[in-house]
């Protein structure tokens, strides 16, 4: 009884049905374990976005979901529909994908371009529109090669935004971008979103993740580490603010560790990071125990945690790779 | 702004054009350099009125009289030379033959009469061969020789008999080998490369659609590639097209398809431009040489006759003078045709079946 109550939902309509889900995928490329047994749910109408470094396997997993690979193992259903039959053209109608790094055509317009892509789809939006929702009016005529990385990015969202998917998945959308043009790419997401779109994102920019995602999981290895919203990842850290300083003089590793509130100590060079419960608790005690010993402080910053702490917490290694 | 979608098949084809016809290279390359290869092999090879024959006369008393006796020969060039550098000239080809006098010793009377000549000749050279008849003749006559036969001369120019005749069919069809398999293959393995390929992939176009937008934008490049030599061959060398114009374009459609279906396969799973450029220098290189573009086929070697008339460029080649020069019908050349029609099959369909969009 409990199979069919799962069963009826991906049969009978998209209310109830996820907008992704995968059970068990696994994807290996000979020794490389790409994607190592992922199970998620995607609601629809949610941004679940996949964080990671370089070489996680966020991109693999992504384009399992995307049909553009076949996963090993598992099961993967978009939409409440499993790739590997005659309708997956078809269906492509209903998705929309940005892949990492895409080169469009050089010597085309944007308006080109998107008449091009419009063209293979059965439903979507106009051209006109489309080149609206992108914020490119002013480069309409412009020849793709001469573009910006920015403007190229909203093109290439542009494009996968033309047919007004029901769910859009981007693949680092906008690595190597300057904050401005990242901030334009991140509002036609959420103009997108707004509308009741579906994304699955992949980056390896917390503020990304932070700004667009209902949901995020940090994925390393092939595997997920944790998933959960930003906020409940946060919290799951043991001591979720922090203090920053940089020590001129010897201070005792030890000492930091017995003060009130501090549940780690790291340490690199001068400069320590403790993760605390507190900071209005540990930073009064900090001070003094500096004061007593030999040592000064030379820099000190306190903050939030972020989702980077969460992964560095997890994994003992950077979250980016800049 | 006319919003209308028009069908995919019409988009991917026109989106072939313009990004073909943006490209400044590409344009050079099918349309000017085909011109300025016409223009200066239809130059150096143009017909001159019978190259003269140039002779060597070795020193010696009789150097002289002989040298007289060719001068009558407006198609007779001769110079008197020193043995050695006589032979040095003809080893290098400046001459064609050489003449030497022996005095005959012991004879009284003097003059060529009494000598017997000498002729030196590379038998392999048809110049050579030519010299030693022309001068012998010149010879023989001043000396006092009759012909015994009348003989009449009617001199015509058969039209399409040229070199120039010979070389536009044969330019023609290079260039729509060269223009149909850089024309898709490095198009699409660019595309590869810059993994739009994937990203096509990744919408609900057909991918036939992708492959066929190609075949017809070069439908339609071809016309102009194959009018501009026609038209640009009559104008300055005066080549007729004796066949149907009709005929001409099928046999150009065709031969068109064909090459770009193997410009497909060579695209098909090929992941670099360099790797792509290999492949299409190593297909296209023995077609340059064996198909008969600049110099007939017919003078290789009897057994590999065969093969090189299997070769696709060679089909076209054939099928195209069979047109222009010698006027023949459609369906006289249906060995071609097929020839052409298999690699295209062949092609085409292993190439659905290899092909790689990512």
């Amino acid at each position: 009884m409990e199979i069919i109550k799962e069963e009826i939902p991906a049969l009978t309509g998209k209310s109830e049905t996820p907008a992704v889900r995968c059970i068990g995928v696994r994807k290996y490329f000979r020794a490389v374990h790409a994607v190592d047994g992922i199970d998620l749910e995607v609601r629809t109408g949610e941004c679940f976005g996949l964080l990671g470094p370089n070489g996680a396997g966020k991109t693999t997993l992504v384009e399992v979901m995307e049909g553009l690979t076949r996963a090993d193992e598992g099961i993967v259903e978009i939409l409440g529909y499993r790739w590997g039959s005659r309708d997956d053209r078809a269906f492509r109608d209903r998705i929309a994908v940005q892949l990492q790094e895409t080169e469009l055509a050089d010597k085309l317009t944007v308006e080109e371009t998107l008449r091009l892509f419009r063209s293979f789809f059965t439903r979507g939006h106009t051209v006109d529109e489309v080149i609206k929702l992108g914020e490119l009016e002013e480069k309409r005529n412009e020849r793709v090669h001469k573009l910006s990385g920015g403007t190229k990015q909203r093109l290439a969202l542009a494009c996968a935004l033309v047919s007004n998917p029901e769910l859009l998945f981007l693949d680092e959308p906008t690595t190597g971008l300057d904050p401005q043009a990242r901030a334009r790419v991140w509002a036609v997401v959420e103009d997108f979103k707004l509308g009741g779109g579906t994304v699955m994102l992949t980056t390896h920019y917390m503020e990304e993740a932070t700004r667009l995602c209902n949901r995020v999981a940090i994925m390393d290895h092939g595997r997920f580490l944790a998933i959960g919203t930003p906020g409940e990842l946060i919290a799951s850290l043991n001591g979720r603010e922090i203090i920053e300083f940089r020590v001129l003089g010897e201070l005792d590793q030890e000492l930091l560790a017995g003060l009130p509130g501090v549940k780690a100590v790291e340490r690199k060079n001068e400069s320590y990071s403790l993760k605390v419960l507190s900071i209005d608790v540990t930073l009064h005690a900090l001070l003094n125990a500096v004061d007593k010993s030999h040592a000064r402080i030379d820099r000190l910053l306190t903050r939030q945690a972020t989702l980077e702490d969460v992964f560095m917490s997890m994994t003992g290694g950077r979250l980016t790779d800049e | 702004m006319n919003d209308k979608i028009r069908t995919p098949l019409f988009e991917l084809t026109l989106a072939r054009i313009l990004e073909s016809i943006r490209e400044p290279e590409m344009l050079f390359w099918v349309f000017v350099f085909p011109i300025l290869l016409a223009v200066a092999l239809g130059i150096a090879f143009r017909e001159k009125p019978t190259d003269k024959q140039r002779i060597a006369i070795e020193e010696s008393v009789d150097a002289a009289e002989i040298s007289k006796l060719l001068s009558v020969r407006e198609d007779i060039q001769a110079i008197v030379l020193d043995p050695a550098e006589a032979g040095e000239q003809l080893r290098k080809g400046k001459v064609d033959l050489i003449i030497s006098a022996d005095q005959n010793i012991g004879q009284k009377q003097e003059g060529l009469l009494q000598s017997s000549l000498l002729f030196t000749y590379d038998e392999t050279r048809s110049n050579s061969k030519s010299a030693r008849l022309v001068s012998q003749d010149a010879i023989e006559r001043g000396l006092g020789r009759k012909d015994i036969i009348r003989i009449r001369e009617n001199k015509v120019e058969t039209p399409g008999s040229r070199y120039i005749d010979f070389l536009i069919p044969g330019l023609i069809g290079m260039n729509l080998m060269g223009s149909g398999m850089w024309g898709v293959g490095f198009a699409v393995v660019y595309a590869r490369t810059r993994k739009l390929l994937k990203r096509l992939a990744a919408t609900p176009m057909r991918r036939s659609h992708y492959l066929i937008g190609f075949m017809l934008s070069r439908m339609i490049f071809l016309i102009p590639e194959v009018a501009m030599l026609v038209v640009l061959g009559w104008i300055i060398f005066r080549v007729r097209v004796l066949g149907s114009i009709p005929d001409l374009i099928i046999v150009s459609v065709l031969g068109s398809l064909t090459f770009a279906g193997l410009g497909l396969i060579v695209a098909a799973r090929t992941k670099t431009i360099e790797g792509a450029s290999g492949w299409m220098n190593f297909i296209m290189m023995p077609m340059y040489i064996l198909s008969g573009s600049f110099f007939s086929y017919e003078r290789f070697p009897e057994f590999a006759i065969p093969f090189i008339r299997a070769l696709p460029l060679t089909a076209l080649n054939d099928a195209l003078r069979a047109i222009m020069n010698d006027g023949r019908p459609l369906y006289s050349i249906w060995l071609e045709l097929a020839v052409m029609s298999i690699w295209l099959l062949l092609t085409f369909i292993v190439s659905l079946k290899i092909f790689k969009w990512q």
